[in-house]
């Protein structure tokens, strides 16, 4: 189903991405998707994961960059600002009032009950997140031992990142060269 | 002060966020709770928790971080502090990469990033666990509950926040 793919106006992307920031919960990522592709045709499969591959390499949260890349695309440096602004505000907002009014209640007993409750599932589906991540990693003892490095370093020794990371990022780019190379891929 | 130290934080941040804001989680607890004490770890897991809960992307738990340590200036200064370099950076990147497309080193970068980034999400699930969990073993059974159901089925994350939520209000965690 080869559809033509559609170039959105400046007010189309800001109104696309408020809709997204909108409705994803829990992260937006699949339903950027969803939205991006399939409901507007803004961009292909392809171009889609070839976007999200960059967003998840470059720092910054994923779908912020996609942002940035899909709205500069169509609109320069106003389209990824339409972009952005679209994605952030209202999720923002929301954020701040259920914040504030956490902070009212708080004191309520079912409300810190609920908060605790919310607090451990928050955490549960942060670890399923990652079990799900490393389920589909590279099979390779060198991906296993890099994983592992990081998680003592940074989570049970809570070292601080930067240096570790300085540290470890050219030495697994030094193996996932090597690993290509084995592979008669480079 | 504290406005200019938290973007000039969240700026550091935004450009050691590798596979996104999750994995910070550790760094910005350490930052925040152990470094300068501005909340208790169980606050610091209670404003992840509204983050996770509320529409959006997962970044505005930073917003949240801004606003209890300095209102809504931090959290304006924290948000734009771990969107602004990074945006900046996939702006001018973006046209390059695409023209990169079958190199080698792209491939190299991606495989060598990807068990960087899971070791990061499993130092910040580990830690926010504990912050979620401290002392109350039913805790650490909703979470374990929660992980299965999360990994294994494909139930909406938001049902499972919402049935962590009404388990809380009835008093078991």
């Amino acid at each position: 189903m080869e559809k033509s793919l559609v170039t959105p106006t400046r007010k189309e992307l800001f109104a696309g991405f408020f809709a997204i920031g909108l409705s994803g919960f829990g992260g937006v990522l699949p339903l950027a998707h969803r939205k991006l592709v399939q409901d507007r045709r803004w961009l292909d499969d392809a171009q889609f994961s070839e976007l999200l591959g960059l967003g998840q390499i470059l720092p910054g949260p994923n779908i912020l960059n996609m942002s940035v890349a899909i709205g500069s695309r169509f609109h320069g440096v106003a389209g990824a600002l339409l972009a952005v602004a679209g994605l952030m505000l209202a999720p923002m907002v929301i954020v701040l009032a259920l914040a504030a009014m956490y902070e009212h209640y708080r004191q309520l007993p079912y409300v810190q009950g609920a908060l605790h409750g919310l607090a451990s599932a928050a955490a549960g589906l942060l670890a399923a997140m990652c079990l799900r991540l490393a389920w589909k990693m590279e099979r390779h003892w060198q991906c296993l031992t890099l994983a592992l490095m990081m998680f003592v370093a940074v989570g049970v020794l809570r070292w601080p990142m930067l240096p570790v990371l300085l540290l470890l990022a050219p030495v697994s780019l030094w193996l996932a060269r090597g690993r290509l190379k084995g592979e008669g891929a480079w | 002060m504290v406005i200019l130290l938290l973007l000039g934080m969240f700026s550091l941040f935004s450009l050691m966020a590798v596979g996104g804001a999750v994995t910070l989680i550790a760094e910005m607890h350490h930052f925040v709770v152990e470094s300068h004490g501005w909340m208790s770890s169980a606050e610091f897991a209670s404003l992840f928790a509204i983050a996770q809960a509320a529409p959006g992307p997962n970044v505005l738990v930073v917003s949240l971080i801004g606003w209890k340590v300095a209102g809504l200036a931090g959290a304006m200064a924290a948000t734009v502090g771990m969107c602004g370099p990074s945006s900046v950076l996939s702006y001018h990147v973006a046209r390059l990469w695409l023209r990169l497309h079958d190199s080698h080193w792209r491939r190299a970068i991606e495989r060598a990033l990807a068990p960087l980034t899971i070791g990061l999400v499993a130092g910040s699930a580990w830690l926010m666990s504990g912050a979620a969990n401290e002392g109350r073993p039913t805790g650490w059974l909703l979470c374990a509950l929660v992980t299965a159901l999360a990994w294994r089925t494909s139930i909406h994350p938001l049902w499972l926040l919402a049935a962590g939520a009404l388990a809380g209000v009835a008093g078991w965690v």
